[in-house]
């Protein structure tokens, strides 16, 4: 009987999905430990104010609490650190004023730690803190990166004037000033892109443990990247050595990027467990985690396109203000600059570029990478110029494309923005996107509409990515405190079932399932015969976790290498086995074989042999067969595509509907198509919620007025549409799986390509742009105030 | 939320008396007082619980669909007879919320709360309902009185509600894409109270009757008789997700939609 | 504190509260049952929705006293007693209806509520309608909504009549 395939191009199904649809799945919140406390955090209700005192007496008498802390409290203990850190134009290091575990002296933004009460249960900790007597003193703040940045605007931070984190820049400028002075056409688009709440279903959460006996502190956290954090918050917060912190990271509800940072209720928990020699936990509620998990996107920029008479892109010029809120986030500084700037060639031959980027401290919640990060502003705003030059020039939006794309025979091709593509083929995957989405047949389409009273628009984005954001050694000269390799311990035991660990982290991509393809196929062992272990920095010798499309273009290569290991030594064995030169044997499907013989031995005969060592080469071999690999990528990985998206419009309403999107990605091999199809369906879906639906609002003065579900818009399933997903894979020629990422290209291709169906949709009201997201409210403004020009027309 | 006493009495006197503490408060279904209790918006000192009261259950005449305070909305939209009677009132309990929500929350507690985001006042005004409490009849004209506020005396507990079943009606919703509440909800009836309109999730002092649109339709019961007939801003919500202008045209759309629907 | 019977999965249980308990806290906290999860904080997200006598419920919307004397079926129920999953948790698997998992419990206690109640059949914007009251991040819905479609046929014996589909 022939074994199903379960190998490289498999949908194989998931493995992990057992448990979670038996409600058996193992999140933070679900870990409860022998005499745990609750801590509850108050938090700024002010976006900006000076703490003028703190009683915390009341608290301290209600029942059931244990301890009471306020920053008075944490004089030892380090602020919550930056890893990574830019460089302005002169050369002067950002600005990086310290991010307290709790607020000293001031609050910054609403949602600010102020003090935390430890009791014996969640609502006596809450209870508690609500009679703690804290005095502020409202001081004037300001939202918006534009207000931020005007004459006279409030200090966020005493000692950062202007507000100015950095003020950083890229590329070429004498040579676009020249290109733009000999440019038959100029375009310009000043846009905003919105700023979004993760919103992640499972809320964070920690649990801080200590064993006053071993001195070993345990921290179980919702992360992304567990050993990230035992680093950071071991070494700068609170000076605990690796070998006594141990973080896990069990199975965790998405993250989408803002469970990458490390966060103040992670050290603080840690820090109260081995204060109170207690157990202590923390879960956010849904409203803690609006005002305190970091925000994505909310850049304003103006962008400039020089083009030639036929519409050649002669050099883009672009100027955006990046918003990082109150303080520094992990990653912050890097997402509008290194993740973003770089990203500004996207798939078009623009000779010379040039981006200027300010980052701006404001009175809100800080900002980091979210799903995409930088990315998709990049795409966004290149994207949505493109068409803005084909409304202002009446350019057709499928030529100009073809017009200016990187031929698929210019690999690798060198950006005039530092980055070095590899390979692709965006001709491919935009037809394969026309055809699915069939372009063609638009125009009778929108005249079926029309006839039913509704607007319809089609609108597409081709656009790039960078992943698995690396080498070390770059990333190191950009600003990176730390390095961007990955870590695979592939250990055989010895009846030659497989156990790996992986220094990524799953949380909801399904490592468990494609991994074990990855292994499956390598060693020609049954998916049943693997497990996949990640999360824990006690099992896994170390990580940098899962971010940026990274686990299997990193993360897979190092297993790969890893594995790669594991045969060269099985070699050995088998050529000691079967008397045979090494040179002469092969593996292949499980098996070590002598090459033009029917001698073989199979994967698990060799690893019982390296653990029994009874007939083994001793003297030059050592038993085991256990193989660790670290893996440093020699470049980023260069996934691309074409999204299409059509819409229909009410213009009664102005609700806008999804009523097809079409996804062709490029994300280099695919292990398990099943896998990658979800992943863009459900980055294609935070796509069009950033597009139709999600804005985090803030009033001026930085009041979250978008705090909860009740008024933050979540896509819901009636939301959307079906996704109908494509791949038009070109290979990534650096790492030896070919691969590519597939986390955010949904989320980075799909926004543009919605604005642009429905300004295509607005086509008779003579719009040119409108900002994200394209609320009902928004389209009946924009169609009321143009509808008076269309009747004097 | 904060502590408080839980008492589940088994009729509506003990139900009254119950109440008459200071700082109770009655539990209906519970779908916004929960999340209320959650936020600490509201501390009670006792929790009544009026499920077992008997106070559940759907009749219907001729003339009147009379549904008891503690029905859900689930029942109501489920209900083949509503269906056949005011089908609108069975659609519109049908947009409430969504499944689960319906599975406990009740026409009792949602016009006793007179949330102004909600559906049921509506229907209650548009149709000219008459409330049934413990201790007496209220007209609905009487028993809105602006937002979160009825014509409710402390303690005083929804038995019923009874509808006039109407020749036409519909109600139309447009939620906030954010909460689905009503952004703007419209009820249009012609029934034996005259022509009603009523306008939900809109108005700041919560439900409220539509003059205009009123007359209109006395005079021509038909989509296009709204036709041209602005409705004013002033008085309106304003939030993120929508201006007082904005309400106010979504007013006409959901207006005309509702009389068109009726057919 | 008040005292609350009920039955869970078949078994029953009696557990002290404090009033002011939810029925996902006395699932989560008092019985260990932490298949069922809490996602929000205002009956949005449905992550916590669980069946009370019959009916899909959110969990985080109903006070442990109310659900005295109830019948109660989580997420950790459905199986059958010899390890069988209920059709609906097999469509989920077979259809990659779930990334994450969080919100997957409370998605297929309303799902599987949504089929039994529409007997009639169910369209993929009926399906879709019906479960605005729980938010997913991670999927889409897409794969979720073919799940829902998949296991109808398989709860109800027979296949979608053509009109639904």
């Amino acid at each position: 009987m022939n074994a199903p395939f379960e190998g490289i191009g498999a949908s194989v199904r998931r493995k992990e999905d057992l448990r979670f649809i038996s409600g058996g799945g193992h999140y933070t919140d679900d870990i409860n430990r022998p005499g745990q406390l609750h801590a509850y955090f108050r938090r700024s209700d002010r976006p900006h104010a000076k703490i003028v005192s703190i009683d915390t007496a009341g608290a301290a008498a209600c029942p059931g609490v244990v301890a009471v802390y306020t920053a008075a409290d944490l004089a030892a203990i380090g602020g919550v650190p930056c890893g990574w850190q830019i460089h302005s134009k002169d050369g002067s290091p950002m600005a990086e004023p310290k991010h307290p575990v709790l607020a000293e002296g001031k609050v910054r933004h609403v949602g600010d730690p102020i003090a935390v009460v430890v009791a014996g249960t969640r609502q006596q900790a809450k209870d508690a803190a609500e009679k703690l007597d804290i005095v502020l003193e409202d001081l004037p703040s300001v939202s918006s990166v534009t207000d931020a940045v005007a004459p006279g605007a409030p200090r966020v931070h005493d000692d950062v004037a202007g507000n100015i984190c950095y003020d950083w820049h890229i590329g070429d400028k004498e040579g676009v000033d020249a290109a733009f002075a000999k440019a038959a056409k100029v375009v310009s688009l000043d846009l905003l892109n919105n700023r979004l709440i993760p919103n992640a279903m499972e809320p964070r959460a920690a649990v801080g443990d200590f064993d006053p006996m071993s001195g070993e502190y345990t921290l179980y956290t919702t992360s992304q990247n567990p050993h990230v954090i035992r680093l950071l918050m071991g070494a700068f917060v609170l000076q605990i050595p690796e070998h006594k912190l141990r973080v896990v990271a069990p199975d965790v509800g998405g993250g989408f990027g803002s469970k990458i940072y490390h966060y103040a209720e992670e050290a603080m928990v840690t820090w109260a467990a081995g204060k109170l020699k207690r157990p202590v936990k923390w879960t956010a509620e849904r409203s803690e985690s609006f005002m305190s998990d970091a925000h994505g996107r909310d850049h304003a920029s103006t962008a400039q396109m020089a083009l030639d008479a036929e519409g050649k892109f002669l050099a883009l010029r672009v100027s955006t203000l990046a918003n990082m809120g109150g303080y520094l986030s992990t990653f912050a500084p890097a997402v509008p600059t290194y993740l973003y700037a770089t990203l500004l060639a996207g798939v078009y031959t623009t000779p010379v570029i040039y981006c200027e980027v300010k980052a701006v401290f404001t009175n809100t919640v800080p900002v980091d990478a979210y799903r995409g990060a930088g990315r998709p502003e990049a795409t966004y705003l290149l994207e949505r110029l493109v068409d803005t030059i084909c409304h202002d020039t009446g350019l057709d939006r499928v030529a100009i494309r073809r017009k200016n794309f990187i031929a698929p025979d210019a690999f690798p091709y060198q950006t005039p923005v530092a980055l070095q593509y590899d390979s692709g083929n965006y001709i491919a995957t935009l037809d394969a996107a026309m055809k699915a989405a069939d372009w063609a047949g638009f125009p009778a389409r929108r005249a079926a509409a029309k006839a039913r009273g509704k607007l319809r628009g089609i609108g597409m984005s081709t656009y790039l990515e960078a992943c698995g954001i690396a080498p070390s050694k770059l990333v190191g000269q950009l600003g990176a405190r730390a390095g961007l390799y990955e870590v695979a311990n592939v250990r055989v035991h010895p009846t030659g079932s497989v156990t790996v660990f992986t220094g990524t982290h799953s949380h909801g991509q399904g490592h468990e399932t494609t991994f074990a393809q990855l292994v499956s196929d390598q060693l020609g062992i049954p998916v049943s015969q693997i497990d996949v272990v990640h999360g824990d920095t006690a099992k896994i010798p170390f990580g940098m976790g899962t971010y940026g499309s990274r686990s299997l273009a990193v993360g897979g290569s190092a297993m790969v290498k890893a594995m790669d290991k594991i045969i060269a030594k099985g070699k050995k064995i088998a050529a000691h086995l079967m008397e045979a030169s090494v040179d002469d044997i092969e593996f292949k499907d499980g098996k070590f074989s002598v090459t033009g013989t029917d001698k073989s031995r199979t994967l698990g005969e060799i690893a019982l042999t390296a653990y029994v060592p009874h007939n083994y080469p001793i003297e030059t071999l050592e038993p085991g067969l256990d193989e660790t690999a670290f893996y440093d990528p020699m470049n980023f990985t260069f996934p691309g595509g074409c999204h299409v998206c059509e819409v229909e419009v009410d213009q009664d309403t102005g609700i806008t509907s999804v009523v097809n999107f079409v996804a062709v990605d490029d994300v280099g091999r695919v292990i398990n198509p099943m896998i990658v199809e979800g992943q863009v369906q459900g980055g294609v879906a935070q796509g069009i919620g950033q597009a139709l639906l999600e804005n985090a609002a803030y009033d001026a003065e930085g009041q979250l007025l978008s705090g909860s579900f009740m008024d933050y818009t979540m896509p819901r399933a009636d939301d959307l549409p079906n996704i109908t997903v494509g791949t038009e894979s070109t290979l990534c020629t650096h790492n030896p799986l070919g691969a590519k990422g597939c986390g955010e290209v949904g989320a980075i291709g799909s926004p543009p390509a919605v604005i642009n169906a429905v300004i295509d949709a607005l086509k008779d009201f003579g719009v040119r742009h409108l900002d994200m997201p394209a609320s009902p409210q928004k389209l009946w403004a924009i169609i009321q105030s143009n509808r008076p020009r269309m009747a004097a027309e | 939320m904060y502590d408080f006493a839980y008492q589940k009495p088994s009729s509506v006197a003990d139900a009254v008396k119950a109440l008459g503490a200071e700082d109770a408060k009655a539990l209906a279904g519970g779908q916004t007082f929960i999340p209320v209790l959650k936020q600490r918006l509201n501390k009670p000192s006792v929790v009544v619980d009026l499920a077992r009261l008997g106070l559940a259950g759907i009749k219907v005449t001729g003339e009147a669909v009379v549904i008891g305070a503690m029905t859900t909305h689930g029942a109501v939209a489920a209900s083949a007879e509503i269906r056949r009677a005011i089908p609108a009132l069975a659609n519109l309990a049908s947009m409430i919320g969504d499944e689960a929500v319906r599975h406990r929350g009740t026409i009792g507690g949602s016009l006793a709360n007179n949330d102004p985001s909600a559906c049921y006042p509506s229907a209650a005004l548009a149709l000219g309902a008459t409330i049934t409490t413990d201790r007496r009849a209220i007209k609905a004209d009487d028993f809105f009185q602006g937002m979160f506020t009825t014509a409710l005396e402390p303690g005083e507990i929804i038995t019923s509600v009874s509808f006039p079943v109407p020749a036409k009606a519909a109600y139309m919703k447009f939620k906030n894409p954010a909460s689905r509440y009503a952004m703007v909800g419209v009820f249009v009836a012609k029934g034996p109270a005259g022509v009603r309109v009523a306008i939900t999730g809109a108005g700041q002092g919560g439900v409220f009757r539509h003059a205009a649109f009123e007359t209109a339709l006395s005079a021509n019961w038909s989509a296009d008789a709204l036709a041209g007939i602005a409705t004013p801003a002033d008085g309106l919500n304003s939030d993120i997700h929508a201006s007082a202008e904005y309400r106010a045209h979504l007013i006409g759309v959901m207006a005309r939609r509702a009389v068109a629907a009726a057919g | 504190m008040p005292q609350v019977t009920l039955t869970v999965n078949g078994k029953s249980a009696s557990v002290e509260v404090e009033a002011r308990t939810l029925l996902v806290e006395l699932l989560r906290e008092k019985l260990a049952l932490t298949g069922t999860h809490v996602g929000c904080d205002t009956s949005q997200c449905g992550a916590c929705v669980v069946d009370v006598d019959g009916v899909s419920v959110k969990s985080c919307t109903m006070l442990a006293v109310q659900a005295d004397g109830a019948k109660v079926t989580t997420i950790e129920g459905l199986a059958a007693a010899d390890g069988t999953l209920h059709p609906m948790q097999e469509m989920f698997r077979e259809h990659h209806a779930l990334q994450c998992g969080f919100c997957t419990p409370g998605m297929v206690m309303s799902a599987i509520d949504l089929v039994k109640s529409h007997p009639e059949g169910l369209t993929e914007a009926e399906i879709r309608h019906g479960l605005e009251g729980n938010l997913c991040r991670c999927t889409g819905y897409h794969n979720i909504v073919k799940a829902i479609a998949a296991a109808w046929p398989l709860m109800h014996g027979k296949a979608m009549p053509a009109a639904a589909e």
